[in-house]
């Protein structure tokens, strides 16, 4: 598969991914990856699980080694550095917050490991607590922390040691909506504000769009497109990614496939020129659109989604619909 | 569940015949008198004579056992001999049982069935043809005397030493201090050494910041199943210690046996039981903190 074009990047990545490879037995975890994350850039690893993205930046904090190629920071071979002597922080799904440990020594932990003085470690841990609202919790144990305030405690607690680049490994995946939601706007403001980079782990595309500067979208072991959201979202190079990022109506087209994001259909009661009829099958009300599934014609049934800002449409289930788009919404992929 | 009091009442009651019954007839005891008859120890409650015969019965009753007891300083050689030698015991047991304990941890699942079956194993033997095979192993002409010589070295006189009861014991509670060990160490979440390494341990900083902390509560556990049963052990020292080796358990059954002093030896099963109830009462207070 080809990897996409990467944005070229102007200064010298911090990261560099060179031909990996890692094995385990015989399944190829990941598969002949190479990347760039610049510095200060918030970088996402989006696919399904097994993907392979875990494994890729497990093999960056040192955790897992390549089977081949290599791994750059600043372009530096780190393959012989073992996790305790690389500059990356890496925050756990589970948080692996040490239970015997106080909130404050949670967050001390790296820097009693590095050699803080006392007095500094102990401004920084207040620096860390303030960064993540938890200011006056320095001795609450983790097992008296709710789940959001474990979350910000495990990311102060990869952050302290002022690391090159803090790697999050689906670090929202165990709270609930609202709260992953207001999350993952706070995690995108704390790394513009620190300028540090962030790669992330994430199998939730939402996540990544709203997270990331830049996706990675990968499967089976390899990358499959790797750009800003808004272009792999809307000039996706394969129907794979077209399908795991959002709703897709896909169209044959010779050897490849047309796309059109369902938010570019339009929805008639009355016919229109050029438009496609069919039979209404399906209304999902969901605030602030609603999305209509038009069946018409042989092949899958088209996806339309409509944002709520006017009157509904005078449309029920088993009425029927036309369905338009501009031209310009159609998006051909080469496979 | 119709009766719930049935069912919390059954531990008591079990206690109350197992435990507390005996520890009142041993304490009774404790406060006696020798007599040469049968049985060999005075007062003797005779409930047919009503108040009168408890009155009686109670009046006679004395401290005399005690006295001797805290009078004779063999016993409180016998005492602090039988802590020393459970105390190093225990402590050899902590260092050899925590690697066994966790090497096992880290294995996968089928292999840790089948390691942890063979902690268990020598149960399937009884316990004392294995402390008579260490005195096949320990005696003079034993198989260890015949090996250091086939290496030509000097043969170990071990039998009848304190040094033989040492080995006996760590021999015979290793599963005692393993198990627990191994049930805390197989929980410990490995992402937390992880997580320990990324902020800057070493593989060794991790262990003794990480995972010895969190297995403090296996590590007293262990150490209280095995130190306070082995206060009182008197197979092993019987078996292979000297004549020199002087433990409680051997006390007791000497004066009980060997003396027929039934009071002397219930004296010092009570201050035994009495000192190891502290030990006994913190370990109560771990488990249920582990369990709650």
């Amino acid at each position: 598969m080809d990897p996409g074009p990467d944005r070229p990047v102007t200064a010298a990545p911090l990261v560099r991914f060179e031909g990996v490879t890692k094995r385990f037995g015989e399944l190829t975890a990941v598969d002949g990856v190479s990347l760039d994350v610049a510095e200060g850039e918030f970088f996402a690893l989006l696919g399904p699980s097994g993907c392979g993205k875990t494994t890729l930046m497990r093999m960056l904090a040192g955790f897992a080694t390549p089977d081949e190629g290599r791994i750059l920071l600043n372009g530096a071979d780190i393959a012989d550095l073992p996790p305790h002597r690389r500059p990356s922080s890496m925050m756990f799904q589970t948080y692996a917050l040490f239970p015997h440990l106080n909130v404050e020594k949670n967050i001390a932990f790296g820097l009693k490991q590095q050699g803080w003085p006392k007095d500094r470690a102990a401004q920084r841990v207040e620096e860390m607590l303030s960064l993540i609202r938890l200011e006056g919790l320095n001795r609450r144990r983790p097992d008296q922390l709710s789940g959001g305030q474990a979350q910000r405690v495990a990311l102060a607690r990869a952050l302290a040691p002022e690391p090159k680049i803090l790697l999050l490994d689906e670090p929202l995946a165990a709270l609930d909506r609202k709260l992953r939601e207001e999350t993952q706007l706070e995690l995108k403001s704390i790394q513009r504000r620190l300028g540090l980079t962030f790669m992330i782990v994430t199998h939730d595309q939402d996540e990544a769009m709203v997270v990331a500067d830049r996706i990675a979208v990968m499967r089976a072991g390899q990358i499959a497109q790797v750009g800003p959201p808004r272009d792999v979202y809307e000039r996706p190079t394969s129907r794979y990614v077209a399908e795991f990022l959002g709703e897709a109506n896909l169209f044959p087209d010779g050897a490849g496939w047309r796309l059109v994001r369902p938010e570019k259909m339009t929805l008639s009661a009355t016919p229109q020129a050029d438009a496609i009829p069919g039979e209404v099958a399906e209304i999902a009300y969901f605030g602030d659109r609603t999305r209509y599934v038009v069946r018409g014609g042989p092949g899958r049934p088209l996806l339309v989604s409509r944002a709520n800002l006017g009157p509904p449409l005078a449309l029920k289930v088993g009425d029927k619909g036309w369905v338009s788009w501009d031209a310009e919404a159609a998006v051909t992929l080469p496979s | 569940m119709r009766r719930p009091w049935l069912v919390a009442a059954l531990p008591y009651a079990w206690l109350a015949v197992f435990f507390a019954l005996p520890f009142l007839l041993v304490a009774k005891l404790s406060l006696s008198h020798t007599v040469l008859a049968i049985p060999p120890y005075a007062p003797q409650l005779d409930l047919s004579k009503g108040q009168a015969g408890i009155a009686a019965f109670v009046h006679e009753l004395g401290v005399q056992a005690y006295g001797r007891l805290a009078s004779d300083r063999l016993y409180l050689v016998a005492y602090l001999s039988s802590l020393k030698l459970a105390a190093v015991a225990t402590a050899i047991l902590l260092v050899v049982g925590y690697p066994i304990a966790y090497g096992m941890s880290r294995f996968g699942p089928g292999a840790r069935q089948a390691l942890l079956m063979a902690v268990i194993l020598p149960f399937w033997t009884s316990f004392l043809i294995r402390i008579y095979a260490w005195i096949a192993i320990l005696k003079p002409a034993g198989l260890l005397n015949q090996a250091l010589g086939a290496l030509r070295l000097p043969p170990a006189h071990l039998l009848d030493t304190d040094a033989a009861v040492i080995i006996g014991l760590v021999y015979a509670y290793l599963p005692f201090m393993v198990l627990p060990l191994h049930a805390v160490l197989e929980r410990q979440d490995e992402r937390l050494i992880e997580a320990a390494e990324d902020l800057g341990c070493t593989p060794r900083q991790a262990f003794w910041r990480i995972t010895v902390p969190l297995s403090l509560p296996g590590i007293a556990a262990g150490v209280l199943l095995c130190f306070i049963p082995m206060v009182g052990e008197f197979v092993i020292p019987d078996l292979l210690g000297g004549s020199t080796t002087l433990m409680l358990g051997r006390t007791i059954w000497t004066e009980f046996f060997a003396d027929r002093d039934w009071p002397m030896a219930s004296a010092v099963a009570i201050v035994l039981l009495a000192t190891l109830a502290l030990p006994i009462a913190l370990f109560q207070r771990q488990q249920s903190k582990v369990l709650g």
